[in-house]
C-alpha cells in the first residue's frame, strides 16, 4: 500500500473528528445539545473498547482461547449494579462539583490534598502503560499496513520512533484543542463526548466488517473454523475455557479486575460520571453498553482461529491478525478501513484518558503546590485562569510523552493485553477507598492513605517495575536470580505465594494491603470534623440535600468572594455567579456586605469545579475569617435542613390529599348536576307527552264551541278524538305515577313466593280484550312444572301486561300470532314475548328501555305508546334481580326476553336493598 | 288567490284540528307527518306559511327550519313553530334558527288563527 495513503488517512480521519467535535460544541452553545441523549452517552462509554479490544483481544484469543472475554464479562456484570453504585457516584459528583477520581477520594476524606495527590500519581503512573499500549498498537498497525508481508523491523528503527512520536504529538494537539478550552471542568466537554461516541461507531462497524469478511468470505462460516481448529491438536486448546494460565482463578480475578476498571479508569469516570447529563441515561446504558460489548466481541474468536489456520507458523504477530488477514488477501481498502477502526479505538482512549489525567494533575497535584507560592509575581501577571489552561496543556503533552517513554522502554516484550492489565490493576486500587468511602462513614483519611499507598507500592513492585526492567532480561534480577536469598520478596511470588499468574498475584496482594490497611487503620484512628462531615455527606447523599447547608461559621464580604472567584473564573463569570445567587434569593448584595453562609458555600463549590476540592478549601480559608464549623454544627444544620424538607414533603402530601378531595367533590357535584339534568329532561318529556293530547282536546273543544254549524258527522268525529285523547291522557298519568312509585323502590311491594305461570295467566286474561279487539291471536307455551319466583305479584303481572300490550299493538292481525313462552333454565326462569311487528333496529336495542324513547323511524300513524311501558318493565325486572333484553326474531318482529332468578337463590335474602 | 299553508305534525289529531281551523279561515291547506315529508312538500308546493311541530320522527322541526332558511328561494316563507315542551330555551332556539313565531301547545285556536293572519299580512 502506498505510504502516502497510510499517512494521510489518519490525518483526514482526525480532521473529520475535529469537525464533528467542533460542530457538537457549536450546537451545545446554541442549546441544541447532542449529549442529552442516552445513546450518545452509551456510545461514549464504549471508549472502554480501545486498541486492546480491537487488536489485542484477537491476539489473546489465539493464545488463551476464550479468556479474552473476562475483560467484557466484568463490565457486563457491573452494568447490573450501575443503578445502585454509579448513580450514587454521579449524584455525589454533581452536588460537590467533583471532576475526577482523585478529587472524589480527596473530597471524601476531608478534602485531603495529600490523598488527592497520591491518587493522581497512581492514576498517571497506572495509566501510562495503557497509553503506551495505544501508541504501540497504532504504530504496529502502521507497520503492518506498510510492510506486510515482511515482519515489522525489529527494535526501534528510526521510522518506528518517528511514528509513535508523531501519533503522540497529533493526539496531544487534538486533546488540547478539545479538552482544555474551558477551565471549569464541570462545564462538559461536549465536543469530545460526541467525537468519542462517533469513534465508537467507527470501530464497531470496522470490526464487524472484518469479522464478517474473515468468517464468511475467507472461510465457510463459524462451523468451518471450529472444525478446522478442532482438527489441529496444537490449536484445540483454545476451545477450552480453562485455557488461561492459572485456570479459573484467573477468570475470577480478571472479571473482578474489569468490573473495577469500568468504574474507576479515569477515562471511564470522565465519560460516565463527569460528562453525565441525566442520571436516567444510565438505564439505557445498562443494557445497551453490554450489547455493544457483545457485538464487538462476536468475531474475536473466529478471527483468531482464522489467523491461526491461515498463517500457521508464519511470523505474524497474533495481535495483528485483524489487519494481516485482509492484507494477505490483497484487500487493501478493507485493510485501510480496519486500520481506521483500530486508530479510532486507540485515539478515543488516548484523548479522553489524557484529558482526564490532565485535569487531575492540574487540580490535585500542581494547583495545591502553586497556591502555596501564590505571591509569585509572574503568576499574578499571567492571571490564574490562563495559568490553569496553559498548565493543563503542558500536562497533557507530558502525559503523552510519558506514555511514549514507556512504549520505548518496554518495546516489544509484552503483548497488548498484558500491558493493559497492568493498568487495570493500578486502577483497581481506587476501588476500596471509593466504595468503602461511599458506604461506610467510618473509613478515615489515614486508612485511605495507608491502604492506597500499600496497594500502589505492591503494584509498582510486582507489575510496573518488572515490566519496565524485565527481570528475565537483567542478570541477577530474575525470579530466581537477585532475590534468590530473599525468596519471600520475589515479585512474582510475593511472600511465597505461588501458582498464580502475574496479574492475579498482583491483584491479590495489592487488594490485601489496600483493603486491609484501609479497614484496620480506619478502625483505630479518629476522624477530623472535616472528614466526618464529608463522610456523612457522601454516604447519605440520597437522604440529604445539602445544597443550602453551611460549613462556615466565619465571615467574608461579598466583594472578597467575588474577587477570589474572579481570579480563577474570570470577572464576568464571577459577577454572574454572585448575581445569579442574589437573584435566586431576591436580595441585592453590595460588595462590602457580609456574605451569607450559603453564598460562601456556593463559591467553594464553584472553585472546586475549577481547581479541585482541596485547593478550593485552602483558597476559601484564606478569605473567610473565623473557623469552619464542627461536625456537630454541620450535622445540626443538615438535620434542620432535612427537617424542613420533611415538613415541606408533608405539606405537599397534604396539598395532594386536598387536591384529591377537591377532585372527588367535583366529581360528586358533576354526578348531581347530571342527575339534575336527567330529572329536568324527564319533566320536560312528561310535559311534552301531557301537552300533546291536551292540545287536541282543547283545540277540538274550542272548535266545537265556536262553530255551531259543523255538520253532525264531523262533530261526532271531533268528540271521539276528544274522548280518545282524554283516555290517552289518563293512561299516561297512570303510568307516570306507576313509574315514580317503582322508581322509589320497594315501598309497598309484597314479596311472595310465586309461580310465573300464575302471573302469566292473570296477565293474559287482563289483556284478552285487547287481543280480541285487534283480532290478534296469542300462542302460549308454558312448562308443566311450577316456575317458582320470589317477587311482587302485581308488579310482575304489570310487567307481562306491558309486554303483551306492546306486542299486540305492533302486530298486524294477518301477520300471525303473538307468542308467549315460559321456560325453566338451570337457575332462572325465562319469559319470551315475540311480536310480528316491524322489529327493532340493532342500535335501538338498548335505548328502547329508556323513558319516553320512541323509535325514530317509526312510521307515523302507527300506534304510539306513552314511551314509558318498557321503562317500567326494565325497572320491575331490575328490582327482581333479573335482566331484560330485546332480540329480533328470525321471522320478522321483535322478541323481548326476561330472565328472572329462581326462588330460593341467595338474592331472596336481599329483600329491599335493591331499592 | 288564497294563501297556502302547510301543516306539519306527527300527531294526526292535531293536524286534523289545525286543518279545520285554517280551512275555515280561508286558506288552502296541505299536511305532512314528519320532517322529510315537510321538506318535500315545501319544495313542491311553495306554501306561504308552515305550521311546524318540533318533536317529530326523522328530522325534527329545528332541522327542517334550518335547512329551509339556508335556501334563498324560501326567504319569504313564514314559519311558525309548534312546541310542546313549553320551555323558553326551545322557543329561543326556534326563533334563532329563523322561525317567525312560535306557538306553545296546547294552544288557543283563536291565537293560532290571529298569528297566521298577522304573519300573512291580512
Amino acid at each position: 500500500m502506498p505510504q502516502w495513503a497510510v499517512l494521510l488517512t489518519p490525518f483526514l480521519y482526525l480532521g473529520l473528528l475535529f469537525a464533528i467535535a467542533y460542530w457538537a460544541d457549536l450546537r451545545a452553545q446554541t442549546a441544541r445539545s447532542l449529549v442529552n441523549n442516552p445513546y450518545v452517552y452509551t456510545l461514549s462509554i464504549a471508549v472502554y473498547c480501545t486498541a486492546w479490544t480491537f487488536y489485542g483481544s484477537v491476539g489473546r484469543a489465539s493464545q488463551d482461547g476464550l479468556s479474552f472475554l473476562t475483560i467484557y464479562l466484568g463490565p457486563t456484570l457491573a452494568a447490573v449494579l450501575w443503578w445502585l453504585v454509579l448513580r450514587k457516584i454521579i449524584r455525589i459528583c454533581k452536588i460537590h462539583r467533583i471532576t475526577s477520581i482523585a478529587d472524589f477520594i480527596a473530597s471524601r476524606y476531608g478534602k485531603s490534598m495529600l490523598l488527592g495527590g497520591l491518587a493522581t500519581v497512581i492514576a498517571v503512573v497506572g495509566i501510562t502503560p495503557y497509553i503506551a499500549l495505544q501508541l504501540k498498537a497504532v504504530s504496529a498497525s502502521f507497520d503492518v499496513l506498510l510492510n506486510f508481508p515482511q515482519p515489522a523491523p525489529a527494535g526501534a528503527g528510526a521510522l518506528v520512533e518517528d511514528k509513535a512520536l508523531w501519533v503522540a504529538t497529533l493526539l496531544a494537539l487534538f486533546a488540547i484543542l478539545f479538552g482544555t478550552r474551558h477551565v471549569d471542568a464541570t462545564e462538559r466537554l461536549e465536543g469530545m463526548v460526541v467525537a468519542v461516541a462517533f469513534e465508537s461507531i467507527v470501530k464497531l462497524v470496522a470490526f464487524l466488517t472484518i469479522g464478517v469478511f474473515v468468517t464468511w468470505v475467507l472461510f465457510n462460516g463459524p462451523g468451518d473454523l471450529v472444525q478446522r481448529v478442532a482438527a489441529e491438536p496444537a490449536m484445540r486448546e483454545m476451545l477450552n475455557p480453562s485455557g488461561l494460565p492459572g485456570g479459573y482463578t484467573s477468570w475470577v480475578a480478571l472479571t473482578v479486575l474489569s468490573m473495577a476498571a469500568i468504574l474507576f479508569l479515569p477515562r471511564q469516570f470522565q465519560v460516565t460520571v463527569v460528562e453525565n447529563v441525566n442520571e436516567d441515561h444510565l438505564r439505557t446504558a445498562a443494557w445497551l453498553f453490554p450489547l455493544y460489548l457483545f457485538l464487538i466481541n462476536l468475531f474475536v474468536l473466529p478471527i483468531a482461529m482464522a489467523g491461526l489456520i491461515y498463517f500457521g507458523d508464519a511470523p505474524v504477530d497474533p495481535d495483528n491478525y485483524v489487519l494481516a488477514l485482509p492484507l494477505a488477501e490483497g484487500r487493501e481498502l478493507l485493510a485501510l478501513f480496519v486500520y481506521i477502526g483500530g486508530f479510532s479505538a486507540a485515539t478515543g482512549m488516548v484523548i479522553v484518558a489524557s484529558i482526564a489525567l490532565a485535569i487531575m494533575v492540574s487540580n490535585d497535584l500542581v494547583m495545591p503546590s502553586l497556591l502555596r507560592l501564590r505571591h509569585l509575581p509572574w503568576i499574578e501577571r499571567l492571571g490564574l485562569r490562563r495559568l490553569i489552561i496553559y498548565l493543563r496543556r503542558l500536562i497533557l503533552v507530558l502525559i503523552l510523552m510519558l506514555g511514549y517513554a514507556y512504549f520505548r522502554l518496554t518495546d516489544d516484550d509484552y503483548a497488548l493485553v498484558s500491558i493493559g492489565l497492568i493498568s487495570f490493576v493500578a486502577v483497581a486500587q481506587f476501588a476500596p477507598p471509593i466504595l468503602f468511602g461511599m458506604y461506610w462513614k467510618g473509613a478515615s483519611r489515614a486508612g485511605a492513605l495507608v491502604g492506597l499507598s500499600g496497594g500502589f507500592l505492591i503494584w509498582l513492585y510486582t507489575l510496573f517495575i518488572p515490566s519496565v526492567i524485565d527481570p528475565s532480561h537483567l542478570p541477577g534480577m530474575s525470579s530466581d536470580g537477585l532475590f534468590e536469598g530473599l525468596w519471600l520478596l520475589n515479585p512474582h511470588a510475593l511472600f511465597g505465594l505461588e501458582g498464580l499468574d502475574a496479574i492475579s498475584h498482583a491483584l491479590f496482594w495489592s487488594m490485601f494491603f489496600n483493603i486491609g490497611g484501609l479497614v484496620l487503620v480506619s478502625l483505630y484512628t479518629r476522624q477530623s470534623d472535616m472528614e466526618r462531615i464529608q463522610a456523612a455527606l457522601f454516604v447519605d447523599v440520597f437522604q440529604r440535600s445539602e445544597r443550602d447547608a453551611r460549613f462556615w461559621q466565619g465571615t467574608a464580604t461579598v466583594g472578597d468572594l467575588e474577587d477570589l472567584l474572579a481570579r480563577f473564573t474570570g470577572d464576568a463569570e464571577a459577577a454572574r455567579a454572585i448575581r445569579g445567587y442574589s437573584r435566586s434569593r431576591g436580595a441585592r448584595l453590595t460588595a462590602d456586605q457580609e456574605a451569607p453562609a450559603a453564598l460562601i458555600n456556593l463559591a467553594e463549590r464553584i472553585l472546586t469545579g475549577h481547581i479541585g476540592s482541596a485547593s478550593a478549601r485552602v483558597m476559601m480559608s484564606s478569605i473567610v475569617k473565623g473557623e469552619a464549623l464542627t461536625f456537630e454544627g454541620v450535622m445540626e444544620i443538615l438535620d434542620a435542613t432535612s427537617r424542613a424538607i420533611e415538613y415541606s414533603r408533608q405539606l405537599e402530601q397534604k396539598s395532594r390529599e386536598l387536591e384529591l378531595a377537591t377532585a372527588e367533590l367535583r366529581a360528586a357535584n358533576q354526578r348531581l348536576t347530571e342527575l339534575d339534568r336527567l330529572k329536568d329532561e324527564f319533566v320536560s318529556m312528561v310535559s311534552h307527552e301531557l301537552r300533546t293530547p291536551l292540545t287536541s282536546i282543547r283545540a277540538f273543544g274550542e272548535i266545537l264551541l265556536g262553530n255551531q254549524d259543523v255538520p253532525m258527522e264531523q262533530q261526532q268525529e271531533f268528540l271521539q278524538v276528544i274522548v280518545k285523547e282524554s283516555e290517552r291522557l289518563t293512561r299516561l298519568i297512570n303510568q307516570v305515577l306507576d313509574l315514580s312509585r317503582i322508581e322509589s323502590g320497594w315501598g309497598d311491594w309484597q314479596l311472595k313466593d310465586l309461580d310465573l305461570r300464575d302471573v302469566v295467566e292473570d296477565a293474559v286474561s287482563a289483556t284478552s280484550q285487547l287481543f280480541s279487539d285487534r283480532k290478534v291471536k296469542l300462542v302460549q307455551t308454558l312448562p308443566h312444572t311450577p316456575c317458582p319466583l320470589k317477587g311482587d305479584s302485581d308488579r310482575l303481572i304489570q310487567l307481562v301486561i306491558n309486554l303483551l300490550s306492546n306486542a299486540v299493538k305492533f302486530t298486524e292481525p294477518e301477520r300471525g300470532p303473538v307468542k308467549l313462552e315460559v321456560s325453566l333454565r338451570p337457575s332462572w326462569v325465562e319469559l319470551r314475548v315475540t311480536d310480528r311487528g316491524p322489529g327493532i333496529p340493532e342500535h335501538e336495542h338498548l335505548r328502547v328501555f329508556e323513558k319516553f324513547h320512541q323509535i325514530s323511524d317509526q312510521q307515523a300513524g302507527k300506534p304510539k305508546g306513552s314511551g314509558l311501558g318498557l321503562a317500567i318493565c326494565k325497572r320491575i325486572v331490575d328490582l327482581h334481580w333479573g335482566r331484560i333484553r330485546v332480540e329480533n326474531a328470525p321471522t320478522e318482529g321483535a322478541t323481548f326476553i326476561v330472565e328472572l332468578p329462581e326462588a330460593g337463590g341467595a338474592h331472596c335474602d336481599l329483600a329491599g336493598d335493591k331499592a | 288567490m288564497a294563501k297556502r299553508i302547510l301543516i306539519v305534525d306527527d300527531e294526526p289529531n292535531i293536524v286534523l284540528s289545525l286543518e279545520f281551523l285554517m280551512k275555515k279561515a280561508g286558506y288552502e291547506v296541505s299536511t305532512a307527518e314528519d320532517g322529510e315529508q315537510a321538506l318535500a312538500a315545501i319544495h313542491e308546493q311553495h306554501p306561504d306559511l308552515v305550521l311546524l311541530d318540533v318533536m317529530m320522527p326523522r328530522k325534527d322541526g329545528f332541522q327542517v327550519c334550518q335547512s329551509i332558511r339556508e335556501e334563498d328561494e324560501f326567504q319569504d316563507l313564514r314559519i311558525v313553530m309548534l312546541t310542546a315542551k313549553g320551555r323558553d330555551l326551545e322557543q329561543e332556539k326556534g326563533l334563532s334558527l329563523g322561525a317567525d313565531d312560535y306557538i306553545t301547545k296546547p294552544f288557543s285556536t283563536q291565537d293560532v288563527v290571529n298569528k297566521v293572519r298577522q304573519l300573512l299580512g291580512e
